[in-house]
């Protein structure tokens, strides 16, 4: 009887001070390792499938800007080996034409973008091109946005979006690889 | 004067603690529930190249994830150190893609079914050949809207 009094008299309490502490260390352990995983990436369409072979369509050949990746990750443009930092800006001249050139393009309308690549082709390699003309196309959207808008073309709203998309429509046209390189 | 004095003296001013790890504990529940650990485990070492026209994969639910690269070394033994593709958790083959498509499209409603992207997750190193052969799986299988998912430019 005397022993319950005397553990009366004690407070019979856990502390709960460091169950703050605890709960601090699970907090911080959880924000460390969320990752709210952001997918991003170069968006594109791919053309529809038939079985048919397509109609082969005859294209004025100052209207197509032929790029092909060889298995060696090399440029060739319109016959001609090209660097891939130069990419980007010949493919504008070439869709604007400023100067109106008979080996470029009629109008932005009417430019083709034809890319080939091999079996061989480096992913990376062929990222970066595809990267580079769409790039190419977006650069040349802006630039039409801040003529006729004053501003760049993502804060545009969507008539005007669909505007602009009208006057520089995106062609990239991807032909069949060939298969000179292919190793793994 | 000494009257209010005297009453304040005598109260003793300490805010409670009690409640403060209630409050964390709300705010960890809530970390614990928003964490989304990796959802599929990688069977191949991907490691995706940069690029700056970049778009952002907003909806989750819509985006069916198709991993291409090497299997990493635990896998090597089984499946080779030619590039594979990876569907949901298992290494899978071209004739898989049809079926992996239909699956996902199933779990959503009839008007979110043209908006679905299929997320290329594919490592730099790769050659060309098995991407192709994705792509030309996906074309036949009706999936035509896919994202070569890329990391933004190191500056």
């Amino acid at each position: 009887m005397g022993k319950t009094n005397s553990r009366d008299r004690i407070k019979n309490e856990i502390n709960a001070g460091s169950m703050a502490d605890i709960a601090f260390l699970l907090l911080i352990f959880f924000l460390v390792t969320t990752t709210i995983a952001e997918d991003r990436g170069v968006l594109v369409k791919l053309p529809p499938w038939s079985n048919e072979p397509p109609e082969t369509q005859m294209m004025n050949t100052r209207n197509v800007y032929s790029v092909l990746v060889n298995a060696d990750n090399q440029l060739l443009v319109r016959g001609e080996p090209v660097d891939i930092k130069d990419l980007r800006d010949n493919t504008k001249v070439f869709i604007m034409n400023p100067r109106k050139l008979p080996n470029m393009a009629e109008k932005p309308t009417k430019a083709i973008i034809s890319l080939k690549n091999d079996r061989g082709t480096e992913y990376a390699t062929y990222l970066q091109v595809y990267n580079e003309l769409k790039a190419a196309y977006n650069e040349l959207r802006d630039e039409e946005a801040e003529k006729t808008h004053g501003i760049k073309f993502e804060f545009l709203d969507a008539d005007q979006r669909k505007a602009i998309r009208a006057k520089i429509p995106l062609v990239i046209s991807e032909a069949e690889p060939t298969n000179f390189g292919e190793e793994n | 004067m000494s009257k209010f004095s005297k009453k304040r003296s005598k109260a003793e001013p300490e805010v409670s603690t009690a409640s403060l790890p209630d409050i964390i504990f709300m705010l960890l529940f809530f970390f614990m529930v928003v964490t989304v650990l990796r959802d599929s485990d990688k069977k191949v070492k991907v490691v995706t190249p940069n690029a700056s026209e970049l778009t952002k994969l907003t909806k989750k639910s819509l985006v069916n994830y198709i991993y291409i690269g090497r299997p990493t070394d635990a896998f090597k033994a089984t499946y080779g150190t030619k590039p594979r593709m990876q569907l949901g958790d298992k290494i899978a083959d071209m004739s898989d893609i049809p079926l992996f498509l239909e699956k996902h499209k199933a779990k959503l409603a009839e008007n979110e079914k043209e908006q679905i992207t299929s997320s290329l997750r594919i490592d730099g190193s790769v050659t060309m050949g098995i991407v192709s052969d994705v792509k030309l799986a996906l074309r036949k299988a009706n999936q035509l809207k896919i994202n070569y998912s890329a990391k933004p430019p190191v500056k």
